[in-house]
């Protein structure tokens, strides 16, 4: 296999160590996101297709490490929850790149291009849809006066979910409080795993179904999430490393802006409510949903699936689409930044 | 923002081991991406290297991180988060 290491210069090493702290801070916030502007980001730069893959899946274990144990200080992570599921999301990877290769050998790149679209589409579509609608409603009930702190009420499902008893595969969770079988568990976990391995973000997955299928708060979930991207994180890494493609120092300066961030997400979780947290991981996926539409002519046009577009024309798109990413990352990054001063400033007040 | 000056310190120390651990990085870059290539041509125990690497950069750059915006004031609200402590 034929595969280069591109050179770093200072202004390639800036641009990757802020795109990181910016993914780093959301990560910390909501769990995951961030990495779908890396894999881009460092493609525009020269790496080859899998290095970036590979070297963004290596800054990502130990981000999601530090992430993990800084949260599991304010008490916010289900270790027990967060490494069973990882380890089924492993095999939920491993499916994923299964499917990945599957596509690219009968339709090639633009076939895993307009797959890979029409998954984030569907499920930003759904989850995203879902989350900002709840997220409205509990700042509804919070304006009218509901009680600071009190435990949002759990879904039809998760009430469902709890109330299941299946011997020999149950399983206690403390940020459930509840337990949980873990036929349940496999596929929710299998799931994260082959989102991640199709646009890298499990989260997107991982964090709706603890809260809305197990009944998890919305701060545990998004921390508890951090462990599973540990676990996947680890084992992708391997994998990758086996094949000499880690680009160990690309990892690294992306790791180094992505640390900072992922402190200061985690530290801005404690000076917020739930539905903040929703309403920034609501708002993310639903700009990242309209950032894949701008992609999707281009591909169909190079399947032949409909009329043929101009090179320019589909440069253009592919342009205002890469711009709508890095507009998710930006509001997702000020409203974590605006909710950490306003926070701190009320808990000063609190406090004095 | 208040200064805290034990993180302040602490920010110092682990801040000169996180810049010495890049530097080396950059320093011996050739050699990283020489080991990568050895690992494809069948040196498979090679691939250690970057798992042990991102694990020794996460520790440090990780704990000057923390302290770095500790001494600046960002701490987490004092036991707000905690479940059955809301």
């Amino acid at each position: 296999m034929e595969v280069t290491f591109i050179d770093i210069n200072a202004a390639s090493a800036l641009a990757l160590f802020v795109v990181g702290f910016i993914g780093g801070m959301v990560s910390g916030f909501i769990g995951s996101g961030g990495a779908f502007v890396l894999t881009p980001a460092m493609m525009t730069l020269g790496a080859p297709g899998i290095v970036a893959v590979a070297s963004n899946i290596c800054h990502k274990f130990p981000k999601a490490l530090v992430g993990a144990m800084k949260r599991a200080k304010y008490g916010q992570v289900d270790v027990k929850l967060g490494l069973i599921m990882g380890v089924f999301a492993e095999l939920g990877m491993i499916a994923g790149k299964g499917i990945m290769t599957g596509i690219k050998q009968a339709y090639g790149d633009m076939g895993t291009n307009l797959y890979v679209s029409l998954v984030f589409v569907v499920v930003l579509a759904v989850v995203g849809g879902f989350v900002l609608r709840d997220a409205y409603q509990m700042w509804k009930a919070d304006r009218e006066g509901g009680a600071e702190g009190e435990e949002p009420e759990l879904t039809p499902l998760a009430r469902w979910v709890q109330s299941l008893d299946i011997p020999g595969t149950m399983v206690y969770f403390p940020c459930i409080r509840a337990k949980v079988s873990l036929l349940i568990i496999a596929p929710l976990g299998i799931g994260t795993g082959m989102l991640a391995a199709t646009i890298a973000v499990g989260g997107f997955i991982g964090v709706p179904s603890m809260i809305y299928i197990l009944g998890a708060p919305a701060l545990m979930a998004s921390a508890t999430e951090l462990v599973i991207a540990f676990v996947m994180g680890l084992g992708g890494t391997v994998l990758y490393a086996l094949d000499g493609v880690v680009d160990i120092r690309l990892a690294m300066i992306i790791l180094a802006g992505s640390l900072f961030g992922i402190q200061i997400g985690a530290i801005g979780t404690t000076y917020v409510k739930d539905f903040v947290v929703k309403l920034v991981m609501g708002l993310i996926m639903v700009i990242v949903l309209f950032s894949r539409f701008f992609y999707v002519p281009g591909y169909l046009s190079k399947l032949n699936l409909i009329d043929p577009l101009s090179d320019g024309a589909i440069a253009t798109l592919k342009f205002v689409g890469d711009a709508t990413l890095v507009l998710a990352l930006a509001v997702g990054g000020i409203t974590i930044v605006v909710a950490l001063i306003k926070g701190m400033a009320a808990h000063r007040e609190q406090t004095a | 923002m208040a200064i805290h000056r034990e993180s302040v310190w602490k920010a110092v120390a682990y801040g000169t081991a996180s810049i010495a651990l890049y530097a080396v990085l950059f320093v011996y870059s050739d050699r990283f991406v020489e080991w990568a290539e050895r690992t494809r041509d069948g040196e498979k125990l090679l691939f250690i290297i970057p798992i042990v690497v991102a694990f020794v950069f996460s520790y440090v750059h990780g704990a000057f991180t923390g302290y770095f915006w500790d001494a600046l004031g960002f701490r987490a609200a004092k036991g707000s988060r905690k479940p059955g402590n809301k």
